[in-house]
Formats: C-alpha cells, structure tokens, sequence
C-alpha cells in the first residue's frame, strides 16, 4: 500500500517535470512570434507587399522585390534539387542494399547536418567565382543541395512505409517491377513525399546564410536568375543591420512575414498528411 | 488432363530449403489444396507456381513447374507475362489504396495495353460479377476500394485477379483475415470459379480444405507427404503423420 503511494508520487512528479520541460520547449517559439508580432505587424500594409523600396533615409516602401526574389530562386532551387532528390529517394527505398544506395543514404545523412554557410560556400566557389558576379541562380543551386537530402530521405522513409503486401500483389499481376514502383508504391507514398516536400521548402526559404554571398541581395524588382536577386532573408539580415529606424521596421516586418509563410507551408504539410488518414479511414 | 505440374521441385531461401522436392500434378478445373503445419512450405510451394517465390531476396529453386507441359522456369520465359496467365490472391486483401474500386479490377488489364473503355467495361463487370461483388458496388465503381470492407476487399482482389482471364488461380489463405461469414462467401466463390480456372489453395484451415477442394496435399516439414482425393486424404490417410495431423494430435 505504502509503496503504491510512493509510485503514485514518483510518476506524477514526473509529469509536472515532464510538462515544465514542454513549456520551456515551446517557451521561445512564443516569444518569437510575440515580439515580431508587437514589432513588425505595425508596419504590415498593402505597400510593404506591393512597393520595392524607397532611397536610404526616407520612410516607406515595401519588399515586394524580396518577395518575387524569394519565390524565383526557391521557385529554381525546388526545379533543380526535387526531381533529383525524389529520384534518389525512390532508388535508395526500391534497391536498399545496393552498395551507391548504402554510400547514397550517408552522404544524405552527413549532408542534412551539414551548416548551410558551408554549402554557400560551394556554391560561391563553383558558380559565383567562375562566372564572377553573384545571381539569384547561384542561390537557387545552394538550396536545392540543401534540399536535396531532406527530399531524399522523406522520400525514401515514405517509400518504406508502404506495406510489401501492396508491391507483391502488383507484381503477381504482372507489373514490371519499375511500373510497380511508381503506379502503385510512390504513388501511394505521394501524399507523405509531397508533405516532406512542403517542409524542406519551409526550411529552405527561410535560409540566409548560403544567399548571402550567392544571390547577395538587391533593392530592385528583377526576376533575372543570372543576375543579384533579393530574397527575404536577405532584407531581414540588411535592414537589421542597417543604420536607419525605418529600415528596422521593415525588417521587423519581413522577419514576421518570413515566419508566417514558413508556418504555412508547415501547416500544408500537416493537412497533407491528414487527408492522408482520414482516406485510409 | 494435367494442367499444372511440378516435377522434383525444391524451392531456397538462401540455404535455407522450404520445399523439398516435391512432385505434383494439379488437374485443370479442380481446386487443390495445400494442407500443413506453419513453415511446412505450403505458401513457398505455392509461390513457386507464379515465380513470385524468386522476388524474395535469396528465393531460387530446382526442378520444373510445368503449365500446359510447358516449363515455367525454362529460358526465355517472362516471368510478368507468366503471372499475367497465373493470377495470386494472399492472406490480407489488397486493393490499390489509391486506385477506385473500378481501376482495381482494371489494374491487371492495364500491364497488357488497355483495350477499349467499352471493353473495358464490360470486363470488370463480368469480373465483379464472378466475384460476387458487383451487387454490392454497381453503383460505386468510382469510390475508392479503401472503404470497402475485408471481405468485399477480398473479393475485390479475386476480381482483380481473374479480370486479365488468367488459366490457373492461386489462393495464399484468402480468408485467414475474414469473419466467418466472408469466409463463407469466398469458399462458394472458389467453389463457382473452379468451372473456369485450376485453382490452387494454401490453408490452415482444414475443415475449408475438406469444403472447397477436389484433392489435397499435406506437406510437413517442406516433404509432400501425402496427396489423394480431398475425401480419401480426410476420411482415410494412408499416412500416419497425415492422420496425426487432420486428427489434430500435432501441428
């Protein structure tokens, strides 16, 4: 009896540890979002979307630029790093013992934890410096190495997932074995593959390190991928740093906007996957 | 008439040996039954009779499967147009989770180069109606087959199976996921079907064996064991551990 008690303590002792550790986790992120709420959403107007900005010193503009920036290269990047990084996904699920998928599956893992200011560098050292000027492209081509990884392993994680019973039954019908892989296993995987696509552009758009000496930023609309392109993390990072309080403001404000767009997509992976359930019943 | 055969047949996986030359022949339009305890190679045997035995890792065998006299296993022959002419239904229904009720029946005509909608049609229909299911799902042919239940799945799978008119069916313990009921309609859906088709099925249930089949074969340890005539085999095994085994003393 005695000891019943003791146990009772020790786990409900356990869960106030364990819900005290859930709010200090979630802690910053509601901090975050608090203060770019009170400092940015003020300076949120239909001219911060659609102006690009005005001259040093003088109030206004918007970073309509950044915006366009942002979808064009991550636009690019997804055209280069998804069709490369779905494909290894699907080799590595369909072949797991194949020595290249082996090799494939731990450069993948090296490269997910790799700093990304490192693949910046690559890419200022293979495209930036050969063909000396920065371009929107030269970012596009650092985010898809990021994302290629991250699209890769989901891939191959959700490839897995689909029940063997599935691919037997299409190969007793007959099925080739690479029509079996893509009418029936990937096609069934697709709504987790297109989820763990929606996360690794969250988690690219909002890379500033590896844009920083690739696109390099820019005060003008341009949709050039050959030529400086601005990105939003870019704006957040030169107006943060920027001598001028209305410069401040709008960084504030892009910081917020980066934040919510990155929620979003978030949020499209989660509905993603749920119609996913709620089809299985 | 010998429809299907196998002659010395010994099925590996890796080193390890789950059928053990084995020699049988299956005459057409009968349904056969592979009766044994689990592990006894009943499954692999059974999969060795579309080739889906080799899409195991380490799976390869010795000895001919011959359908129509012709070896299965010999050069030259397309394993996928060979399960085309070898349908296969397993334990747990498996229905394209993706695909509506009416691309699952199609799914197998789809490998062949798809004949005509109108066609097309009128195949799942004949399909579903052989499998018992059309009643059922007429009218929502465009739902998808998820919401179906394990029973209608199932069905949904032999109609799968039999829609590219296949010569021989191969039941890998159809109804081991099913309700009595379900079960019940399968066993006189095999029952029907054997007017088309040589059936061949693996079951662990051996009151179904002696319902459905025309003769059966107890395996034990990956040894044929004994083969007859389903009533022969129930009534009177000629084979001690046979009559162990449908008497329930082991297994």
């Amino acid at each position: 009896m005695k000891r019943r008690g003791l146990r009772r303590w020790i786990s409900n002792g356990m869960v106030v540890i364990m819900a005290v550790a859930v709010v200090v986790a979630v802690m910053p992120l509601l901090l975050i979002l608090g203060t770019l709420v009170v400092k940015g959403a003020g300076s949120i107007n239909l001219a911060f979307f659609t102006q690009t900005p005005v001259p040093a010193g003088e109030t206004g503009g918007g970073v309509a630029h950044a915006i366009v920036g942002t979808l064009m290269i991550v636009g690019a990047a997804c055209v280069i790093g998804l069709p490369i990084g779905i494909s290894a996904g699907i080799f590595c699920a369909e072949y797991p013992a194949n020595p290249l998928a082996r090799t494939t599956r731990f450069l993948a893992d090296v490269m997910i934890g790799t700093p990304s200011i490192v693949v910046g560098l690559f890419a200022w050292t293979w495209i930036v410096a050969r063909q000396r000027h920065f371009s929107g492209f030269a970012g596009s081509a650092a985010l898809a190495v990021l994302m290629v990884p991250m699209v890769m392993r989901t891939t191959e994680e959700l490839i897995k997932l689909v029940p063997n019973s599935l691919r037997e039954a299409a190969l007793a019908l007959g099925y080739p074995r690479w029509r079996t892989s893509l009418v029936i296993v990937v096609r069934t995987a697709l709504p987790g593959i297109v989820t763990g696509v929606l996360l690794a552009v969250a988690r690219v758009a909002g890379e500033t390190a590896p844009l920083l000496f690739t696109a390099l930023g820019s005060q003008f609309m341009s949709t050039d991928l050959k030529a400086p392109l601005a990105a939003l993390p870019l704006v957040v990072f030169t107006y943060a740093t920027g001598p001028y309080e209305d410069w401040h403001r709008l960084a504030w404000a892009t910081a917020l906007v980066l934040i919510i767009v990155v929620m979003l997509l978030s949020i499209a992976a989660r509905l993603a996957t749920r119609q996913r359930f709620d089809r299985k019943g | 008439m010998t429809h299907l055969a196998t002659e010395k047949l010994t099925a590996m996986y890796s080193k390890f040996t789950a059928v053990k030359n084995v020699s049988l022949t299956f005459p057409a339009n009968h349904v056969h039954a592979l009766i044994g305890p689990s592990g006894c190679g009943k499954s692999t045997l059974l999969r060795t009779l579309n080739r889906m035995h080799e899409m195991t890792p380490g799976g390869w065998i010795t000895g001919k499967v011959l359908l129509d006299t012709e070896d299965i296993y010999a050069a030259g022959v397309n394993p996928m147009q060979l399960r085309r002419r070898v349908g296969m239904v397993f334990q747990k229904p498996t229905p394209f989770p993706t695909m509506s009720i009416y691309d699952n029946v199609c799914a197998g005509l789809k490998v062949n180069g798809r004949p005509a909608r109108k066609e097309t049609r009128e195949i799942v229909e004949r399909a579903l109606r052989r499998a018992a299911l059309w009643e059922e799902v007429k009218d929502r042919l465009d739902q998808s087959a998820i919401a179906l239940s394990g029973g209608q799945q199932q069905r949904l799978c032999i109609a799968r199976s039999i829609a590219p008119e296949p010569q021989v069916l191969l039941l890998d313990e159809p109804t081991a996921a099913l309700d009595p009921q379900a079960t019940q309609r399968i066993e006189e859906l095999v029952f029907e079907l054997k007017r088309d088709y040589t059936i061949v099925i693996v079951t662990h249930n051996l009151q179904q064996a002696a319902r459905v089949s025309d003769t059966t074969t107890f395996l034990y340890l990956g040894h044929m064991i004994e083969h007859g005539p389903t009533r022969q085999l129930f009534t009177a095994p000629k084979n001690d551990q046979t009559e162990a085994y449908i008497t329930g003393r082991f297994g």
